[in-house]
C-alpha cells in the first residue's frame, strides 16, 4: 500500500518537474529580452529540479536519502532568486535595456529620484578581479 | 510491485522531457544576443543537471548522487554569483562590444 503510494507520487512529481523545466526552456527560448527569460528560467526551472528532487525523497526508502534530497530543495530555493536577484541588478546596473515594449522600469525611477531606501549595488568601485 | 509500472514509464518520459528542455537551454547559450542571456542559460542547465541527476538516483536505485546534486547546485550558486560580477566590472571597463551598439542608438 505504501509502497504503490510512493510510487505513484513519485511518478507525478518526476512527471510535473520534468515539465515545468521544459516549459521554463521554451520560455528561456522564446522570450523576448533578459529580464523576461529570467522570469520564466528562475521561477519555472527552480520549481522544476526541486519537483523532481522531492520525487526522489518520496521514492527513497532510507530517511538519509530522503533528507538528503529536502535540504537539496531547501538549499536551492534558498540560493536561485538571490542568484537570479544579483545578475538582474548587475544587468541592469551595466546597461541592458529592457524589451523596447516593456513600460515600467521600477528600478531606473527609483535610481533617478535617488530613494535612500534603495540598498546600493557598490561593486563597480570595488578593485577589478 | 503496485504502481511500478506507471513509475517506470514515468521515468522514460521525464527523460526525454529533460533531454528537451537542455537541448533547447543550450540552444539559448549559443543564441544568446548578450552576455548575462548565457549566464541565466548556464543557470538554468544547472538545474536541469540537478533534474537528471535526481531521476537517475529514482531510476536505477543508486541514489548517493544526491550529494552530487547538492554539491553541483552550490558550484552553479557561486558560479552565478562571480559572473553577475563579472558582468558589472566589465560594464565598467566599457570593453563590452553589445553594450557598446546598444548606447549609441
Amino acid at each position: 500500500m505504501i509502497d504503490a503510494l510512493q510510487n505513484y507520487l513519485a511518478a507525478v512529481l518526476i512527471l510535473a518537474g520534468s515539465g515545468f523545466a521544459l516549459t521554463a526552456s521554451i520560455g528561456l527560448l522564446r522570450l523576448p529580452d533578459l529580464y523576461t527569460r529570467m522570469h520564466a528560467a528562475s521561477k519555472a526551472g527552480t520549481l522544476g529540479s526541486c519537483a523532481v528532487l522531492l520525487a526522489l525523497a518520496v521514492h527513497a526508502d532510507d530517511p538519509a536519502i530522503s533528507l538528503r534530497a529536502l535540504a537539496g530543495v531547501v538549499f536551492f530555493l534558498l540560493t536561485v532568486p538571490i542568484s537570479s536577484h544579483l545578475l538582474a541588478r548587475a544587468a541592469h546596473g551595466a546597461g541592458h535595456r529592457l524589451w523596447e515594449h516593456s513600460e515600467r522600469d521600477d528600478l531606473k525611477t527609483m535610481l533617478e529620484q535617488n530613494d535612500s531606501t534603495l540598498p546600493r549595488l557598490d561593486l563597480r568601485q570595488s578593485r577589478p578581479i | 510491485m503496485a504502481g511500478q509500472d506507471f513509475l517506470d514509464i514515468a521515468v522514460q518520459i521525464a527523460f526525454v522531457l529533460l533531454c528537451l528542455s537542455f537541448l533547447l537551454t543550450v540552444l539559448r547559450v549559443v543564441r544568446g544576443p548578450t552576455l548575462p542571456d548565457r549566464i541565466l542559460a548556464l543557470d538554468m542547465l544547472v538545474g536541469v543537471g540537478i533534474g537528471f541527476i535526481a531521476v537517475t538516483g529514482l531510476a536505477s536505485g543508486v541514489t548517493f548522487n544526491v550529494d552530487i546534486a547538492i554539491a553541483l547546485g552550490l558550484v552553479g550558486f557561486l558560479a552565478t554569483i562571480a559572473f553577475a560580477r563579472f558582468v558589472l566590472v566589465h560594464s565598467k571597463k566599457g570593453d563590452d562590444p553589445q553594450l557598446q551598439v546598444k548606447k549609441k542608438t
